[in-house]
């Protein structure tokens, strides 16, 4: 048994300690939100935190998370209302939608630690996550929405 | 008299069993000394510093902020930095993608649990570099991470990471000489004077 803690909740899971993050998340927790793209670390569809960090549970193995914490899309937020979520719903961000949980996991950690990200800071976190619909500029625009909101929200 | 010699070789075999287990830098200079020899040391220079130009060492020592990829030495994808600590910026940590091992088959992200580039404070650039400015930047504590000559040949011949160049993993070539034979070099280099290369070496 493999306990990992996802989205505050604990779980003894039975599964090989190589088994990808990914496939405990989605295929014996239930937890569909996150998505598989492509396997080998390349998209980013994968992405959730681990720690607080943004890491590709497609190529992280079940074993590195035993012990720690991991938050999926469902658990960004209570009510889907973190500063992204709401961005990303008022700017009609997704497409097709299937990169979209990875994009808005990444963006979240950009935020964590620079909350009010230049251009290039969004470059420099965002271009691991690939949007096959091109929705680039929508996620531009939406990270420098979800900024002022939290920074709007931080001063209320 | 034979009692004594069988004694002696006994303790030197005690020595270098326990010598060959220390894995962390050795604060004195324990290195072996030989007369010096400049041309005997440029030469093995030149074999080390294939090895440190070839893509398995010189893509974590790139001259930009941005790490290399494959045996063509080209820019990592997914505009991947440096960052501060060198272990990447914001959701592009190295070690979202890069595993404590590597992962398998081919074009999967290799590993280490120290994966990174130098931090951007030293960054220990090998891309571009003569064997000349090499040599000299490896034996210059302000450029080496503080190394000593000893720490520098522990560091080449003993870390992990380092390691990590001869355990690649899938489809990646490997350095020009083995890791024992590298090691080698790097001690007669330095036992013989550790000279840099004259400037027109290449």
């Amino acid at each position: 048994m493999i306990n990992i803690t996802v989205n505050g909740q604990h779980h003894d899971v039975d599964a090989d300690p190589n088994m990808p993050l990914l496939w405990v998340i989605r295929d014996i927790l239930g937890l569909t939100g996150t998505k598989y793209g492509c396997g080998a670390a390349q998209c980013g569809a994968c992405t959730v935190h681990l720690n607080g960090e943004a890491v590709r549970s497609c190529v992280t193995k079940v074993n590195r998370a035993a012990g720690q914490n991991i938050v999926t899309i469902e658990g960004l937020s209570a009510n889907n209302n973190h500063p992204l979520q709401l961005a990303w719903n008022e700017m009609n961000v997704p497409q097709c939608g299937y990169c979209q949980s990875g994009q808005i996991m990444s963006a979240a950690v950009l935020l964590r630690e620079k909350p009010d990200p230049t251009d290039q800071d969004i470059d420099d976190a965002m271009s691991g996550n690939i949007c096959r619909c091109g929705t680039y500029q929508r996620i531009r625009a939406a990270i420098h929405k979800a900024a002022a909101m939290q920074t709007e929200g931080a001063r209320l | 008299m034979k009692k004594l010699i069988f004694l002696g070789m006994v303790l030197a075999i005690a020595a270098i069993a326990e010598l060959s287990f220390k894995t962390e830098a050795v604060k004195t200079n324990t290195y072996p000394a030989l007369p010096k020899d400049s041309i005997g040391s440029v030469k093995a220079f030149m074999s080390v510093y294939r090895v440190l130009k070839s893509a398995r060492c010189m893509n974590c020592h790139p001259a930009g902020d941005a790490p290399l990829q494959g045996d063509d030495s080209h820019i990592h994808t997914m505009n991947v930095k440096r960052g501060a600590d060198g272990k990447g910026l914001y959701s592009v940590r190295c070690s979202n993608c890069h595993q404590a091992e590597n992962t398998a088959g081919l074009h999967m992200p290799p590993g280490n649990p120290k994966w990174g580039l130098p931090p951007a404070n030293m960054r220990m650039v090998f891309q571009g570099r003569t064997p000349r400015q090499l040599a000299l930047q490896l034996l210059d504590p302000k450029q080496n991470g503080g190394r000593s000559k000893t720490q520098l040949i522990d560091h080449m011949a003993n870390d992990d990471l380092v390691g990590w160049a001869w355990h690649p993993g899938d489809g990646r070539t490997l350095p020009p000489m083995s890791r024992p034979a590298f090691a080698a070099q790097v001690r007669l280099w330095i036992a013989k004077g550790a000279y840099a290369p004259p400037a027109k070496a290449k």
